[in-house]
């Protein structure tokens, strides 16, 4: 309980914060530090890294697709033994489509985006000095770290990185003789994949812990920030999902090393019949979707945290149904969990399991339409102020809803016969899972940039970049409907070869061009990003007039956020434009008997 | 050389804009825009959304039209007729829904746009409103709900009797076919008796081994049912039918089926697509290594009679392959089925069992390698 009492502390434990914060030596300030903000800070900028990988190799891999018949040798220098005569080597191919997938899922929006706000963002929004255990947390970001050297290398191996697809299906992912990328390269994914959910549980529990605990006087769960609630509830799904992962990867660990058969059976492979009997590849699809799904929404939720909360400062207006937006995160977090086999419908299942799962799919879109509706809600009638994180979040709202309506066709199993694998599939994920929560992190960075560096990022870029990653994802991804109406699979390193698949290839070259428009504008991002980090106009203390407490602290804050004892909390987070109120913002650190003119009859202050 | 020029343009390019920027946040400074809390940027981004979704409403609905004509002609399967229904009514409403929730997404930013002296109206919540929108989407979830289940299980319903059985296996990386043959009975397999020659691992202890044959054409008869029985010997495949709607994955270890009834003819979808090079195509659609994209095996809808002509002339595989059943299968078997393709009928020749074997090795590596 020691960890409670310093949460209420007065003035004599601040001292001794500050204190400690002067004495520490460089290396336990910068690198190894156990301050939430700057291991957020370390998150970030690990994440950005992996975005412009992750990004570069799709840009690689639209080359080869919207350019089937260019000759690739200027990537030599790049990509040495993977161009052959001047094409790309299909196995690599594969390789970065695998990769992409792996880096931006995991590394980028789930290292990168849960692991930057909710470490920011929980002490600050809660009213806490730090989290639970400062130490957990370090080690959650020197485990992530890891996973990321350990990943990383695997790209530069002779027999490439893994290649079986993201999902990694056994017995593809088990036999270096079906692909090389199942080799030494697999061996480091897997390994790879422990360090990162090890590294996830520890900042799960911690998260968790920091919210049920920490919370400042006042602070009760109905006054929370949409954002925390997000926050919360994707922890939850983390810690229960996450380890299912590791299970499935142990038990292909033991096919791969130790000769068991739990996903192998029945193979003859390379001129020779193997051991294996008896084992499922399906069973490990169950085992791996029980995580993959709720990933999706671990992915996406503290996106929709972060928007709501944007949403509602910037409309000047409170979020529309705070009640049910967090009563919708709480259903489809617990349906994430029961939905997993609409990715199976055609792999054989027992078709009764197929309706049942469609069912409960076709449910999540209730909840899900409910926080489109409200996010809509709460501009209505608003005075709505476009900074880039406003941009940014509306752009996320309709990603939200066009990529959940297609969902909801593909949750049909009888639909997804034909559009099971297909580029329907791809465009689907990409707009309301990829794009979605890439647009929530940029948002999340955008509005707090303020709070992590003390300085304003330049709103002008703001706009340029939002303008041109929006209208570019819809210029990707919309086109890539038609793509998969037309029955094109996926991870096809060509279409030629077929007569049904021999069209749109203008299509096909219109996406490259788009994406790689899209790749390059990002770097207007990453120039306001590291320019305005050092250069940009010095913030003020509450830039964007908002209501939450982390504005409350210095423009720097040192460790320990508040100088003073931590502010109590008075009322929710969202009394934007009260009536009455003279100004169009009461923070949550203003009592009700400061504001009389404002007050409904049932808000009064308890004691 | 050239390289280095490009570098050297490309650092100019760059500092040329770097200057660009300073300039501006500098004379932005200089004009105090930024002591004001609202400049003249958020009307112009406001405004910005109705463009984008005039001018996007229009894209979507030209890029449709002109997408059109190269999406798959009309299903050639009874169920994928069906599923096309489905698939098209849900997006209608999907559409219709995607247009209202945008068009007011797009409009309320510029309707609500910060104007000095207002104030947004404080609306935290409604309940009527809130239970119409969540009742709403739950009754039309309900419907396709109801409507899909019909579909799925009329479509995973067993086979009806008398379907024709066809087996698909994959491999890596190329589709093979075996039909049961005049018994109408596949023979047994078993995976440790496949090798190069018996690519199927047929077990010819069983009888109704004798009669399947192995085609390089998948062959459907128009208007009958078609019942694919489907596996893979090495990595996950997925047998796709795209001009029938049919898709199911084949799995090492664990057999699945699907059955559907061709409706359109080779020749007659020749017609229907002016194409008269049309050809119904199987591809594979599960990720499954090197030469994924290129398992494309030809697929023929006769005529029922054309279909049970090419039947009857096609040789089973035992014949074509009478030396090496001839060291596989019980004498018993042998002098009932095979007798007539021997030149030695009824004399196992031992020393046929040591060169296949090695063959075996020396044609798996070659395919192996062919997709190099």
């Amino acid at each position: 309980m020691s960890a409670v009492n310093t949460s209420h502390s007065s003035a004599d434990a601040h001292a001794h914060d500050e204190h400690d914060h002067h004495d520490l030596p460089w290396i336990r300030q910068y690198v190894f530090s156990e301050d939430h903000k700057y291991i957020a800070k370390q998150y970030l900028v690990s994440g950005i890294i992996w975005a412009i990988i992750g990004g570069l190799l799709s840009v690689l891999f639209r080359i080869q697709l919207g350019f089937p018949d260019a000759d690739l040798t200027w990537l030599k220098p790049l990509l040495g033994e993977w161009i052959q005569n001047g094409k790309l080597d299909p196995e690599f191919y594969l390789a970065l489509v695998t990769m992409h997938g792996t880096i931006m899922v995991f590394f980028v929006l789930t290292a990168g985006l849960s692991g930057t706000f909710s470490n920011f963002l929980i002490p600050l929004q809660i009213g806490a000095r730090d989290m639970a255990s400062g130490f957990l947390n370090m080690i959650s970001y020197w485990l992530f770290f890891l996973s990321s050297v350990v990943m990383m290398i695997s790209l530069f191996i002779k027999t490439g990185p893994a290649s079986g697809g993201w999902v990694i299906y056994p017995p593809l992912s088990a036999l270096p003789q079906a692909v090389n990328g199942s080799g030494l390269g697999m061996t480091l994914w897997l390994v790879a994949m422990v360090f990162f959910v090890a590294s996830t549980l520890m900042g799960g529990l911690n998260y968790v812990t920091t919210v049920i605990n920490l919370r400042t006087k006042g602070m009760t769960f109905t006054r929370l920030p949409l954002t925390i609630w997000a926050f919360f509830i994707t922890a939850i799904i983390g810690i229960l999902s996450f380890p299912v992962l590791v299970s499935a990867v142990l038990l292909l660990i033991f096919d791969r090393g130790f000769g068991t058969s739990f996903f192998l059976s029945e193979i003859y492979i390379g001129g020779e019949a193997l051991h294996h009997e008896g084992g499922s590849p399906v069973l490990f699809q169950h085992l791996f979707w029980f995580l993959g799904h709720p990933e999706v929404y671990i992915v996406v939720i503290p996106a929709l945290g972060i928007t709501s909360e944007i949403v509602a400062t910037n409309s000047r207006k409170p979020i529309f149904g705070y009640k049910a937006m967090i009563f919708s995160i709480v259903a489809i977090a617990f349906l994430s969990f029961i939905v997993w086999a609409h990715h199976m419908f055609v792999t054989g299942m027992n078709p009764f399991l197929g309706s049942i799962f469609m069912f409960l799919t076709l449910i999540i879109a209730v909840p899900s339409a409910v926080k489109g509706f409200n996010y809509i809600a709460t501009l209505w009638k608003g005075n709505i102020i476009f900074t880039p994180a406003m941009l940014f979040s509306i752009g996320l709202v309709s990603f939200f809803l066009s990529g959940g309506l297609t969902g909801i066709v593909l949750g049909n199993s009888a639909a997804d016969i034909q559009l099971h694998d297909t580029y329907f599939v791809v465009a689907h994920f990409h707009i309301v899972m990829g794009s979605a929560s890439f647009f929530g992190m940029l948002a999340g960075v955008y509005h707090w940039f303020p709070k992590m560096f003390g300085r304003m990022m330049d709103e002008k870029l703001g706009y340029i970049h939002f303008w041109l990653t929006f209208i570019g994802v819809y210029l990707i991804f919309f086109p890539m409907h038609y793509i998969g109406i037309a029955g094109f699979p996926r991870r096809y390193y060509s279409w030629t070869g077929f007569d049904a698949f021999n069209t749109f290839t203008d299509l096909n070259e219109f996406i490259s061009i788009a994406a790689i428009i899209v790749f390059a504008a990002q770097f207007i991002f990453i120039f306001n990003f590291f320019y305005s980090m050092f250069r940009g106009r010095v913030s003020t203390l509450n830039p964007w007039k908002s209501n939450t407490l982390e504005w409350t602290t210095p423009i720097n804050p040192g460790h320990g956020n508040w100088p003073g004892a931590i502010p109590h909390v008075y009322r929710w987070p969202y009394d934007y434009s009260k009536p009455g109120a003279a100004d169009d913002f009461i923070p949550q650190t203003v009592p009700f008997s400061a504001t009389p003119e404002s007050n409904f009859p049932h808000e009064k202050d308890e004691h | 050389m050239t390289s280095v020029i490009i570098i050297v343009a490309i650092a100019l390019i760059l500092s040329i804009l770097y200057l660009i920027f300073r300039i501006g946040v500098l004379s932005n400074v200089m004009k105090g825009r930024y002591q004001k809390i609202v400049g003249t940027s958020n009307t112009v981004n406001s405004f910005l959304f109705i463009v984008v979704f005039v001018t996007g409403i229009l894209a979507f609905y030209l890029s449709f039209m002109s997408a059109r004509e190269h999406f798959l002609p009309e299903a050639a399967s009874a169920h994928g007729v069906r599923t096309d229904l489905l698939f098209w009514v849900i997006m209608a409403v999907l559409t219709l829904a995607f247009l209202i929730t945008h068009a007011v997404l797009y409009f309320f930013p510029f309707m609500y746009r910060f104007k000095e002296g207002n104030k947004a109206y404080f609306y935290p919540d409604n309940h009527t409103i809130e239970r119409i929108w969540t009742i709403v989407p739950a009754i039309i979830m309900a419907g396709f709900v109801v409507y899909g289940y019909k579909e799925w299980s009329a479509i995973t319903s067993p086979a009806p009797q008398g379907s024709e059985v066809i087996e698909v296996m994959g491999k890596q990386f190329a589709w093979q076919v075996r039909y049961p043959g005049a018994d109408g009975k596949l023979g047994k397999y078993h995976y440790r008796k496949i090798d190069a020659i018996n690519e199927f691992g047929i077990d010819f202890n069983d009888s109704a081994s004798f009669d399947d044959f192995v085609p390089m054409e998948l062959h459907l008869p128009k208007g009958k049912n078609v019942h694919l029985q489907i596996r893979s010997r090495d990595v996950i495949h997925s047998v796709f039918l795209p001009h029938f709607r049919v898709k199911m994955d084949a799995v090492p270890g664990m057999p699945t089926t699907f059955w559907f009834t061709p409706t359109i003819s080779t020749a007659e979808m020749r017609e229907i697509t002016k194409n008269p090079e049309f050809n119904y195509e199987l591809a594979c659609t599960e990720v499954c290594g090197r030469g994924h994209y290129a398992m494309r095996f030809l697929v023929i809808v006769d005529e029922p009679a054309d279909y049970e002509k090419w039947k009857a002339s096609q040789k089973t595989w035992a014949s074509l392959n009478a030396e090496y059943v001839a060291t596989k299968a019980p004498k018993a078997l042998q002098d009932l089925y095979l007798k007539e393709f021997l030149p030695s009928a009824g004399v196992v020749d031992t020393t046929i069992a040591a060169p296949i074997a090695d063959t075996a090795k020396v044609a798996a590596v070659s395919t192996h390698d062919a997709h190099r």
